[in-house]
């Protein structure tokens, strides 16, 4: 569909007001929402994702496309939930205890959001129980972890064990990211996998909730 | 060509920083931790040794709920390194980004900002900080208000201001999309006295970023790089380039013109002193 291209290409210049009148036009028009979702703003989110990953564009830009995201994912929600068109799945995310950088973890937020996640953000400095805590009470069967200094990374393997121990090991899984952060790390500590930016975490998430 | 100092954060943990406070806690609690790691600097050969105020603005101790001792923090911090290094050394007092991200991209104005630096600053500045270091930025409006914010309530205290870049395939930028060749123009007008480039990467692509720099600018340049790139091993996490391997391409700095040559994240006093050796013999060699 013509206007859907339309809605990804304007949630690529980040004009949020375009994003939320072609979805408002594209919804009279009677397209179902789930669409409009994944081949309007999810195809262009995924666009935008790419770019950054590839420093061809940077934070702003991608900043202004998820800010364009969400007039569009603003609109849509009712008509999905109408439409019975199904979460993805669940999602915890958060910045490590003693850890207060949280633009990576962010990203990963919104991209997820923009993949269909449902996503709930515990923010930064996040203790290991904390996130254990939230997965249970949020029926969450994903935990993402983000780190960005030696010293908080390794916290991770607590989180990690702690889902071990409360019997949630196959039901709740673990992902980690961040800049010191890397697939050997996350095999060390026993983390489901690894994702070394937004793009590729939606990548894996999806993979590791076959959503 | 003068020696920085390396990394404190990593000295300052392994010395007992209790979970969830930031660094700056020893300012408040221990400035004697922070003499002892200064002191390790100076002895390393550093020529200028950084403050442990990097969060010292009130947008980051407010997250540990210290914004009551913000004025001490900053104060008791430059106070124990000026004990520690003894007229040795200079010292130079770290700011760090906010943290938060300026208008449009995010909710914080720059005004509120620059305010903040400038309540930072002016500590610093009475304190007795010889030169302020203003660090690891990504955006260059929050760069320029902290040079600004310095050229106001210390008009008397040097200014060194350096970014924070990464390598794309069109070149070095910040993750917010500034070029080497813009920050150095944009903080040059905004009255720095030293621009510079630290943490993001190792001493490799601080060669590259230097040599843009020396192109863009007649200032003098400050470069603190990382001691490489962080890697895991048996749940351990270490930094990748030894002291040797940093010291290798400091005449390559040198070179290019560079005036001082410090350290970032996972560099130690190892490191500086390697650094040093390098430097020494070097600036022998210039006078012959």
């Amino acid at each position: 569909m013509e206007i859907l291209k339309r809605i990804a290409d304007a949630l690529q210049q980040g004009d949020d007001q375009r994003v939320g009148a072609l979805t408002t036009e594209a919804l009279g028009a009677g397209l179902p929402a789930g669409d409009i979702l994944q081949q309007g703003l999810v195809a262009g989110m995924n666009v935008v994702g790419e770019q950054f990953r590839l420093r061809e564009i940077f934070l702003p830009d991608v900043l202004l496309a998820a800010r364009a995201m969400y007039a569009g994912l603003d609109l849509l929600k009712p008509h999905l939930a109408a439409e019975g068109v199904p979460s993805r799945g669940k999602v915890v995310l958060g910045t490590m205890k003693g850890d207060l950088h949280d633009i990576g973890k962010n990203l990963v937020g919104i991209m997820l959001k923009g993949a269909g996640f449902e996503v709930i953000d515990l923010g930064h400095d996040v203790a290991p129980e904390v996130f254990v805590d939230a997965a249970v009470r949020e029926g969450a069967t994903l935990i993402g972890m983000s780190a960005l200094l030696t010293t908080t990374m390794t916290r991770m393997r607590e989180v990690v064990a702690l889902v071990r121990e409360r019997g949630l090991a196959g039901k709740v899984r673990t992902i980690v990211g961040g800049a010191p952060v890397n697939a050997d790390f996350a095999r060390e500590i026993g983390a489901d996998d690894y994702a070394c930016d937004a793009a590729r975490a939606v990548d894996r998430v999806r993979a590791l909730l076959g959503a | 060509m003068l020696v920085g100092d390396g990394a404190w954060g990593t000295q300052l943990m392994e010395r007992g920083l209790p979970a969830g406070q930031p660094p700056e806690w020893f300012a408040l609690e221990k400035p004697e931790t922070i003499e002892e790691v200064a002191r390790l600097y100076v002895e390393a050969g550093a020529d200028l040794v950084t403050t442990d105020t990097f969060g010292g603005t009130s947008f980051r101790l407010e997250l540990h709920g210290l914004d009551g001792e913000r004025d001490r923090i900053n104060r008791q911090a430059v106070e124990a390194v000026k004990r520690a290094v003894a007229g040795r050394a200079l010292v130079s007092a770290s700011v760090g980004p906010s943290g938060h991200l300026l208008e449009p991209f995010g909710d914080t104005s720059p005004d509120a900002v620059e305010a903040a630096f400038a309540d930072q600053i002016a500590t610093l500045a009475s304190a007795g900080a010889d030169v302020l270091c203003i660090e690891t930025m990504g955006d260059l409006t929050e760069a320029t208000r902290a040079v600004k914010a310095a050229k106001e309530v210390a008009p008397g205290v040097p200014v060194m201001a350096t970014m924070t870049f990464e390598p794309t395939p069109r070149g070095y930028f910040t993750v917010m999309g500034v070029s080497v060749e813009k920050a150095v123009a944009g903080l040059e007008a905004a009255g720095a006295d030293v621009v510079g480039s630290n943490c993001g990467t190792g001493i490799g692509d601080m060669v590259s970023i230097a040599g843009v720099m020396t192109r863009a600018t007649r200032l003098p340049i400050l470069i603190q790089p990382n001691a490489g790139l962080p890697e895991s091993r048996d749940g351990q996490v270490f930094y990748n380039e030894t002291p040797e391997t940093m010291a290798a391409r400091v005449p390559e700095l040198l070179d290019l013109g560079v005036a001082i040559v410090g350290g970032c994240c996972g560099t130690t006093p190892e490191h500086i002193r390697a650094i040093r050796k390098v430097v020494d013999s070097l600036n022998r060699a210039r006078q012959v």
